[in-house]
């Protein structure tokens, strides 16, 4: 009989957040790079205005998104990349910890900086 | 050296325009290059040159046995059938994977024809490279029928187990490997990754899952389904353009990954389900 492995997650699970992850990303970037075709480019991208877009909730939750999404489909694209460089089993928790570790990072840090740019129960 | 080329044929595009012409090149004799190195001994590899007079019909396989009966008797080289069926003799002839038995000089190009071992394997003597890693991914794929049915101490209970021609053109092709390694060699994925099981191994995998004899369904995707497997793919297609018995490694691989991600239908789950209804 084959023994069946403990893991929290099969490569399969991973590789379909992988892919689900990339197709989101393309969807709420997309909205994202629309949004500065509302008022001239230049003008889309003064303090003033981008300040705004934070304050905009729905707007705020598209930038939580697109970090999200962006932050997991990328440290798990890493991963991949640095498993083919090495194979012995050290090397492989190593990546997993440190993915794992720098994407989480990523992400507290940009939701951080969208909570205070919204001031979000600060006011 | 004589050398002329003649036309035996030409391929149509699909407006029906003549597209490419098929072509072999006929010569009186050809210089053939052998990767020489002793690697128990330590040796640094050199190439050794030989020249062979070839015929119409000569194959690389019988230039280098020409070259170790009258040149070199010490060139070392692995071979049995000469009719593609053993798959010993995969080797690099001109840069890319190919069965020496299966190449005609007449197919190749240019005067000089270079033979070297298969990347991807562990090199032991000349043109011969070590199969043990190959062969470990093979067998780790569990490369046979798993059915409780079959169990072969228990004739008086064994069965009989029948199949339409539609389930068998799912898996057929892919039991046309013959083990000669030179899709692992052309795997670019495998040039990196040594636990990567390689196209021929993952093949397997699919050929035996798609088998409707076999009901062990879920181990087999768990075997692929790891850090190392199925996923690491590039899907280059080198391993599908190198093979020699038409089989299509890759799309192998394509429907396993499509299995493991819940697209394709589980036909032989909606085949038991159908067969409990009938009865």
């Amino acid at each position: 009989m084959m023994k069946t492995r403990n893991v929290i997650l099969h490569e399969s699970q991973i590789m379909k957040i992988h892919y689900i992850t990339a197709i989101a990303a393309l969807f709420v970037v997309a909205v994202h790079i629309l949004m500065r075709l509302i008022m001239p480019y230049d003008m889309s991208l003064q303090y003033e205005n981008v300040v705004v877009n934070y304050r905009n909730i729905p707007y705020a939750l598209l930038l939580e998104s697109i970090l999200v999404l962006i932050a997991i489909h990328g440290f798990n694209g890493l991963r991949i990349i640095l498993l083919e460089l090495r194979q012995n089993k050290t090397w492989e928790n190593g990546i997993t910890i440190f993915t794992i570790t720098a994407m989480i990072a990523i992400i507290a840090y940009g939701t951080r900086t969208i909570i205070m740019t919204n001031q979000l129960g600060l006011e | 050296m004589k050398e002329f080329i003649k036309k035996i044929g030409i391929i149509k595009n699909r407006n029906g325009k003549e597209d490419d012409i098929k072509k072999e090149i006929l010569r009186d004799n050809i210089v053939i290059r052998v990767f020489r190195a002793n690697r128990t001994k330590g040796d640094s590899a050199s190439y050794d040159s030989f020249e062979v007079p070839v015929q119409r019909w000569t194959t690389v396989l019988d230039a280098l046995l020409y070259a170790k009966s009258y040149h070199d008797s010490s060139i070392g080289i692995r071979y049995s059938c000469r009719m593609a069926s053993c798959g010993s003799c995969g080797m690099k002839i001109n840069g890319i994977p190919r069965l020496a038995c299966y190449t005609k000089i007449s197919e190749l190009e240019g005067s000089t024809i270079t033979c070297e071992p298969l990347a991807n394997f562990p090199h032991i003597r000349d043109l011969v490279t070590d199969f043990s890693q190959f062969f470990d991914h093979h067998k780790k794929m569990q490369p046979y029928i798993h059915n409780e049915n079959s169990d072969m101490t228990d004739k008086k209970g064994l069965i009989e187990f029948k199949q339409s021609l539609e389930d068998v053109d799912k898996y057929l092709q892919f039991s046309y490997c013959i083990k000669c390694g030179l899709c692992y060699s052309a795997c670019p994925t495998v040039a990196t990754d040594t636990k990567f099981p390689g196209p021929q191994a993952l093949s397997q995998a699919y050929r035996y899952y798609a088998d409707t004899r076999d009901n062990d369904t879920k181990e087999r995707l768990n075997i692929v389904d790891e850090k190392h497997g199925i996923w690491r793919c590039h899907f280059a297609g080198s391993c599908s353009a190198v093979c020699p018995k038409g089989v299509d490694p890759a799309l192998g691989i394509q429907l396993l990954r499509g299995h493991l991600m819940g697209f394709s239908k589980n036909e032989k789950k909606i085949a038991k389900l159908y067969n409990q209804r009938e009865k």
